[in-house]
């Protein structure tokens, strides 16, 4: 019984009913003993979890009751995020659209084949065909090789074409293409004089071909005014041509159009320099007096588009010259004596080194 | 793809003094207002309506004890308390169901609440182990203790309810309610 009349006194103070001095003696009484100060603070603790509970179950009526008013279901279909239109017309006619597009692919291929679009007439295809066509053309002599036969029926010599002076002892470089016909071959200079010649070294790779003169007659020339170039030149870079398409010696300058040849042959030049039959086996400067090719061709059906073998080339053929005959190698010239001079003096030292290279043969 | 839903909102400050003055109306404006915001969290997130209203509910539990404690400060929006709220109580039952598959897809900003939901759960430990050991005390002892200690109900007004000869009669079944009661909540574990 006492217990419940302590419990009585505890809740009485913490409802806050006692008068001030019931409630003085209590904390007097609390706080000298401990064991009822504890008592108080436990109920204290346990009745606050009551009303807590209470208060909870209430508040949880009550948020029920505001819940059952929201139209939850119009929320959720608001508030879930939907895919995009397209992907949710994908995953719901996904095998649909699979059939359709079957059907679509095979209706086009069955209309392109039976309308011929696959075949081989296309437009791609007759352009692959055309370039085959001046490669047969080429092949065929349609794309010129700037030599000319018979010129005169007076004379003798089948073929012309220009050579041009390695060494003041008398290799010629000329192309390959003006002797490969040769009986026998016979250089002039710009004198006139004719000196028989015979070929020494044939690369018809690259169209190179060196003559030595073998005629008695000959006398060494001057030391050779020009020297040839090992690298590549330049794409526009000035250069210019000398040479016997005709009985006189003909200029004729341009620029280097491309560092590739006909069908991207890497062994030529491009040039813009004005070719006529006969040029071939020219010598082609640059604007210092360096050989940096040999003209060799023009293409038939290409206006403007003319050919020059690359000076590597030439010097390549002058090391395999060496080591295939029992020529010593020649030493080249590398003394530039063109370099700054004006055009009309570069050509007026370089004639003396260009001859006209005449082909003698049977038919 | 982060629509946000929108609605009128109350402010913060009217929700806070409604709660305090145990305003009704205060806590609707509160609920209706942000529901849909949290509702698109869990669904969007593996979860139901139902999910979305238990969720919520505990959230504005939360708000609703940090309030009435009394020292709640504004540190961040309403709508943002509730909304970090839900997203770590929702993120706390994922990982339960082992149903996480740890990218959640957020629609507002938020702020961290650990502490409050870390207090929220010991709170909600208590409530469990009081609610079934009340479902033990049986009748008449349940009513008596919620009437007087939850509805604050006089003595007076029990002894007549229940037909008690006089108030020392009640008071003594009260007493002995309440010992069985603290007997069963503190037997839990």
């Amino acid at each position: 019984m006492r217990d419940e009349q302590l419990l009585e006194t505890i809740e009485r103070y913490l409802a806050g009913s006692m008068n001030a001095d019931e409630r003085r003696a209590f904390e007097q009484l609390r706080m000298e003993n401990a064991e009822l100060d504890q008592r108080v603070i436990e109920h204290q603790q346990f009745v606050g979890i009551l009303k807590h509970y209470g208060e909870r179950v209430e508040l949880e009526s009550r948020l029920n009751a505001i819940h059952s008013e929201i139209d939850v279901h119009t929320l959720v279909e608001e508030a879930t995020e939907r895919p995009a239109w397209i992907v949710q017309l994908w995953r719901n006619h996904h095998s649909k659209i699979s059939v359709a597009a079957s059907i679509a692919i095979f209706a086009i291929l069955g209309t392109l084949f039976v309308t011929g679009s696959l075949s081989t007439k296309s437009g791609y295809e007759e352009m692959v065909r055309e370039v085959g066509k001046l490669r047969s053309d080429l092949t065929k002599g349609k794309y010129a090789k700037v030599t000319t036969p018979v010129r005169t029926p007076v004379t003798s010599d089948r073929y012309r074409g220009t050579g041009f002076a390695i060494t003041s002892g008398g290799l010629i470089a000329t192309n390959y293409h003006v002797i490969y016909r040769a009986d026998s071959v016979y250089v002039q200079n710009y004198a006139g004089r004719a000196f028989k010649a015979k070929v020494v070294f044939t690369d018809a790779n690259s169209d190179v071909a060196i003559l030595k003169i073998t005629d008695t007659a000959f006398r060494e020339l001057g030391a050779i005014p020009y020297t040839f170039k090992k690298s590549e030149s330049d794409l526009a870079e000035n250069v210019f041509t000398y040479g016997y398409p005709q009985d006189s010696p003909v200029y004729g300058d341009g620029r280097i159009t491309s560092q590739n040849g006909f069908d991207n042959d890497s062994v030529d030049y491009q040039i813009s320099v004005p070719l006529n039959p006969g040029n071939s086996g020219g010598p082609l400067l640059d604007s210092k007096g360096n050989i940096v090719g040999i003209v060799k061709a023009k293409q038939a059906q290409m206006e403007g588009a003319h050919f020059a073998s690359k000076s590597s080339y030439l010097l390549a053929a002058l090391d395999s010259l060496a080591a295939d005959s029992n020529l010593r190698k020649p030493v080249l010239n590398s003394k530039n004596s063109l370099a700054g001079l004006s055009r009309p003096l570069q050509i007026k030292k370089l004639q003396n080194y260009v001859f006209l290279v005449k082909v003698y043969a049977k038919n | 793809m982060n629509k946000q839903i929108k609605t009128s909102a109350p402010t913060d400050s009217e929700i806070v003094f409604g709660i305090l003055n145990n305003s009704e109306s205060a806590i609707k404006r509160l609920y209706v207002a942000y529901f849909p915001m949290v509702l698109q969290l869990i669904v969007n997130n593996n979860g139901t309506a139902d999910d979305a209203k238990d969720i919520y509910q505990e959230a504005i539990i939360v708000l609703y004890n940090k309030i009435k404690k009394g020292d709640f400060e504004l540190n961040s929006k309403l709508k943002t308390f509730l909304y970090s709220v839900c997203r770590r109580l929702w993120l706390k039952r994922l990982s339960q169901m082992s149903r996480y598959g740890g990218d959640l897809k957020d629609f507002q900003e938020f702020v961290p609440v650990e502490e409050e939901v870390e207090d929220q759960h010991e709170r909600n430990l208590q409530f469990g182990k009081m609610q079934s050991a009340l479902g033990l005390l049986g009748e008449p002892c349940k009513t008596i203790i919620e009437d007087f200690y939850i509805n604050n109900k006089s003595m007076q007004d029990i002894c007549e309810r229940f037909g008690y000869t006089n108030t020392d009669n009640a008071k003594t079944q009260k007493y002995k309610c309440l010992q069985r009661l603290k007997k069963l909540f503190f037997q839990q574990k």
